[in-house]
């Protein structure tokens, strides 16, 4: 039940990017169209999921017994540069056809600063082993799901005649906001 | 006199937050109210100057291959010290903040500035890029939190403006009304420089 709590929070009602406001930059500059966005997303789950079962090892079984936990913000940040690294060279060996589905994006991954963020928000939350990665996972699949709706929408305003001066980033923000807003409804289902 | 115009990029024409859209999550998240703008505005500053000056010092001494990573470090150590000094001295704006301030390392403003001008300029230009930069930024996203703060809580840099029973619009402090006013101010920045030809 608590793992159900955790999914349906993570995904609708504290949305990574909606609610919380993490990792605007990709989801502002990626979501043009649908299949890049689903692209990056995948990405995004991987790496986010690997990242919190690394810096959970991290923090309970170094940070913790050696007592230097104000060292936490630059070991995690090192950890997920050097992780998304280590994924882009196994892929690229062992699943070929994966690495070109998720490629382009996993250098872009490492200024996502969603995956430092819930990396964070996991330790503060003192959530165990198996939790930190579910909540990893959900709060990436939420984050996908905000790109593709986001970029469905996008498609379809990129026909629209719209004023020069609203063109690009404010049209985005505001399409943003929007969304945002629908995505209030679901507040009050998880507490 | 040369040197002014380093300051001044900053502030309207490269303005980090309107013109080049850098450091979005840190200006949507924290502008409910103008303190806690302005706090972010100074601590971003902070470490801003600090990592172009300590970048500009170190061009000659990094590898051009592990660049971006020893940038890391060097933004990392000061938002960690900037991270412990709120901790001590602001509890309350420490609170408030809650993880946006680690998360200063990841903004996309100070390691943009650390490739894009402290590797390549000397050490002045630099810390004065980094303060008009800073100053630019901290500007913007107070001008963001006082419009957020006056429409969804009646009040400005925590005085009130109207009593405590007037009706606000409550969506201005929420997630939606951060998008929505700052897609507004960037179509009104727009607008200014097509009209002034900036």
């Amino acid at each position: 039940m608590e793992y159900i709590l955790i999914i349906i929070s993570a995904v609708l009602v504290n949305n990574v990017v909606l609610a919380q406001f993490l990792g605007v930059c990709p989801f502002l500059g990626v979501s043009g169209k649908i299949n890049t966005s689903l692209g990056m997303g995948m990405a995004v789950v991987f790496v986010m999921s690997l990242a919190n079962l690394a810096t959970f090892l991290i923090q309970n079984f170094v940070l913790v017994p050696l007592n230097i936990e104000f060292m936490r913000t630059i070991t995690f940040i090192f950890v997920i540069a050097f992780l998304v690294q280590v994924v882009e060279i196994i892929l690229k060996k062992m699943a070929p056809p994966l690495y070109q589905a998720l490629g382009i994006y996993l250098p872009l991954i490492t200024t996502n600063c969603a995956v430092l963020g819930i990396a964070l928000l996991a330790v503060q939350k003192d959530y165990s082993l198996i939790m930190s990665v579910v909540y990893a996972a959900s709060i990436a699949v939420g984050f996908t799901l905000a790109l593709i709706l986001m970029a469905g929408i996008r498609e379809q305003l990129s026909l629209a005649d719209t004023p020069k001066t609203m063109q690009g980033f404010p049209l985005s923000l505001i399409t943003a906001g929007l969304l945002s807003l629908a995505f209030m409804g679901f507040s009050g289902i998880v507490k | 006199m040369a040197n002014l115009k380093y300051f001044t990029n900053g502030l309207l024409k490269e303005n980090p937050t309107f013109v080049l859209v850098l450091g979005t999550c840190p200006t949507l998240a924290v502008t409910t109210t103008a303190i806690n703008g302005i706090g972010m505005g100074a601590a971003t500053t902070f470490v801003l100057v600090c990592s172009n000056l300590i970048i500009a010092l170190l061009k000659n001494f990094i590898p051009d291959k592990v660049r971006i990573a020893a940038f890391i470090v060097v933004i990392a150590t000061f938002v960690t010290i900037v991270d412990l000094v709120m901790k001590a001295y602001t509890p309350d704006l420490y609170k408030a903040l809650g993880i946006f301030i680690p998360l200063i390392v990841v903004n996309c403003i100070i390691l943009g500035r650390a490739e894009a001008f402290a590797q390549k300029n000397k050490v002045w230009p630099s810390v004065l890029d980094g303060i008009g930069m800073g100053i630019g930024f901290t500007l913007a996203i107070t001008l963001l939190a006082c419009i957020r703060e006056v429409l969804g809580n009646g009040s400005i840099f925590n005085l009130r403006l109207m009593s405590e029973n007037a009706s606000t619009i409550l969506v201005f402090v929420l997630p939606p009304g951060a998008f929505v006013t700052y897609g507004l101010l960037i179509a009104v920045v727009n607008r200014l420089k097509a009209k002034l030809n900036i």
